[in-house]
């Protein structure tokens, strides 16, 4: 489903993108495919690491059968553009969630953009977003939630949160809902923070240097997206790759 | 140990601190009492450091771990690992970091800064454990996030248990007591006291009532007023204050 002319930003899940460095991939590849069977389990961790400069542009196309449940884990920090996405369809109670995290500084693009589609009755789906953005960089997170006709009882929710460490830098957070049928839940929430002062000063006045405690805070802040990747050595990976990335900003 | 000499601040452009002059040794007991405005918390915060309380004259110098420094020159943490602890009437909630991180992270931040080798995993726990039943707080609540779900009198104790872990050489105790029964307002009390009532050591308490008094006794007692030392005296002035209200020792 590769599309054939190069997006624009007038396209809404492209709207906050850098189609320079879009085009300079164009065409993309085929998205990757994800078929999780009906009542079938699937764990799923993407670490977006690529090089300074460098364009990663990864799609992916998520099926979930009646009653199976997919998950991923998912870390942001990679390139000049880094954007994942995905367009998932759910089929009767089955289940998708996604725990992400965004981390730029610099002139970096990243967006996290998800499309998922409650196309039968008693799914659930779950978006967790947190962003930390300094320097001129931009973060994006743009989840769409379509809800079928009759897909009734479906339970969806994003929780989207972002922390800017500049006046310079962007964050963007869009929900979408679309909702056809009438016995639906769906929650949703966005914020976009600072460090909190207060809490920098008392960290200073118990002698805690400032890079350190600003560490600390943004460590807290970004606290629990990995939590639940089961692997142990896979979650130290996404932890240690973040914090790298924090270390570097502030 | 400290001596603050003529200093004016102002808090978002208006004029608090006027002229306050305050000399603090080595082994003494301080404490500040004075009417609601007066600029007792603008005190420790301009001690302290805190963004937005500019000084505009006056100088404040401290007996540094390297001899005397001028106070007003550094930054919020170098004061802290100069020695210098500030007691927050309000203090702060840090979800996501719990104590015992901030703590060691602040510790051995404060031993960087002097040059001394960081505290091990092991020897921290056990100096933590050993302030914490000092001020009766249990150790699960220091595993908890920064003053989280702290009741009032908890977020004062904690304060104590910071205090005796960091180890300082002078503390500034800004309305330590507010908010405690009398039972935790006994425990805080011993704990200033076996915390710092030594030779080396001095202790600025901030306060509205006499009681904590009763508890740590104070060699010197100031009232402040109007951003600036209006009378000095021992222990008895307190209750002299206590007794018959500011204004009237004041005028007097």
């Amino acid at each position: 489903m590769t599309a054939l002319t190069l997006p624009t930003k007038r396209q809404e899940e492209w709207r906050y993108s850098d189609i320079e460095a879009v085009a300079s991939v164009w065409p993309l590849p085929a998205p990757e495919r994800v078929v999780v069977g009906a009542g079938e389990v699937q764990a799923h961790t993407l670490l977006q690491d690529a090089g300074e400069g460098s364009v990663a542009v990864k799609d992916y196309a998520v099926e979930v059968a009646d009653g199976g449940s997919c998950a991923f884990h998912l870390l942001n920090i990679g390139g000049r553009f880094g954007r994942i996405a995905f367009d998932v369809r759910l089929g009767k109670g089955a289940h998708f969630e996604l725990h992400g995290a965004i981390i730029g500084g610099g002139e970096q693009t990243l967006e996290i953009v998800t499309n998922v589609t409650h196309a039968e009755p008693e799914a659930t789906s779950e978006q967790v977003v947190r962003s930390i953005l300094g320097g001129h960089a931009t973060g994006s997170y743009l989840g769409k939630i379509a809800v079928a006709r009759h897909a009734q009882l479906t339970d969806a929710s994003q929780s989207v949160k972002a922390m800017l460490l500049d006046r310079t830098a962007t964050a963007n957070a869009k929900p979408e809902l679309e909702i056809f049928a009438d016995d639906v839940k769906c929650a949703h929430g966005a914020t976009v923070g600072e460090l909190d002062k207060q809490a920098l000063f008392y960290m200073a006045s118990r002698g805690m240097a400032p890079q350190s405690a600003k560490t600390l805070l943004l460590r807290a802040f970004v606290a629990g997206v990995f939590d639940g990747i089961a692997d142990e050595a896979e979650r130290e990976r996404f932890e240690a790759a973040a914090l790298e990335k924090l270390e570097a900003l502030s | 140990m400290l001596i603050i000499d003529n200093l004016s601040n102002t808090v978002a452009d208006k004029p608090i601190l006027k002229g306050l002059s305050l000399t603090i040794n080595a082994g003494e007991v301080h404490a500040i009492m004075g009417p609601n405005g007066a600029g007792k918390s603008t005190l420790a915060y301009t001690l302290g450091g805190r963004p937005g309380y500019e000084v505009t004259g006056g100088s404040v110098t401290f007996d540094g771990p390297n001899g005397p420094v001028d106070l007003l020159e550094m930054e919020p943490h170098e004061r802290a690992a100069a020695g210098l602890f500030l007691g927050f009437q309000y203090p702060v909630e840090i979800p996501g970091v719990s104590n015992l991180q901030f703590l060691r992270e602040s510790l051995n931040s404060q031993r960087k800064a002097r040059g001394e080798e960081p505290l091990s995993g092991g020897d921290f726990i056990k100096l933590a454990k050993e302030k914490a039943a000092l001020l009766n707080l249990d150790m699960e609540m220091l595993k908890r996030p920064v003053n989280v779900g702290f009741s009032g009198g908890e977020k004062k104790r904690n304060e104590m248990v910071q205090m005796g872990i960091l180890d300082p050489k002078l503390a500034i105790l800004d309305e330590t007591d507010s908010g405690l029964d009398i039972d935790a307002l006994k425990t805080v009390g011993s704990g200033i006291n076996a915390i710092m009532r030594k030779p080396d050591k001095a202790v600025l308490l901030i306060t509205h009532y006499q009681r904590l008094l009763d508890y740590v006794e104070p060699d010197f007692v100031h009232v402040l007023a109007g951003g600036k030392i209006v009378k000095s005296g021992g222990p008895e002035l307190a209750l002299a204050l206590e007794r018959e209200g500011y204004a009237e020792v004041i005028a007097a």
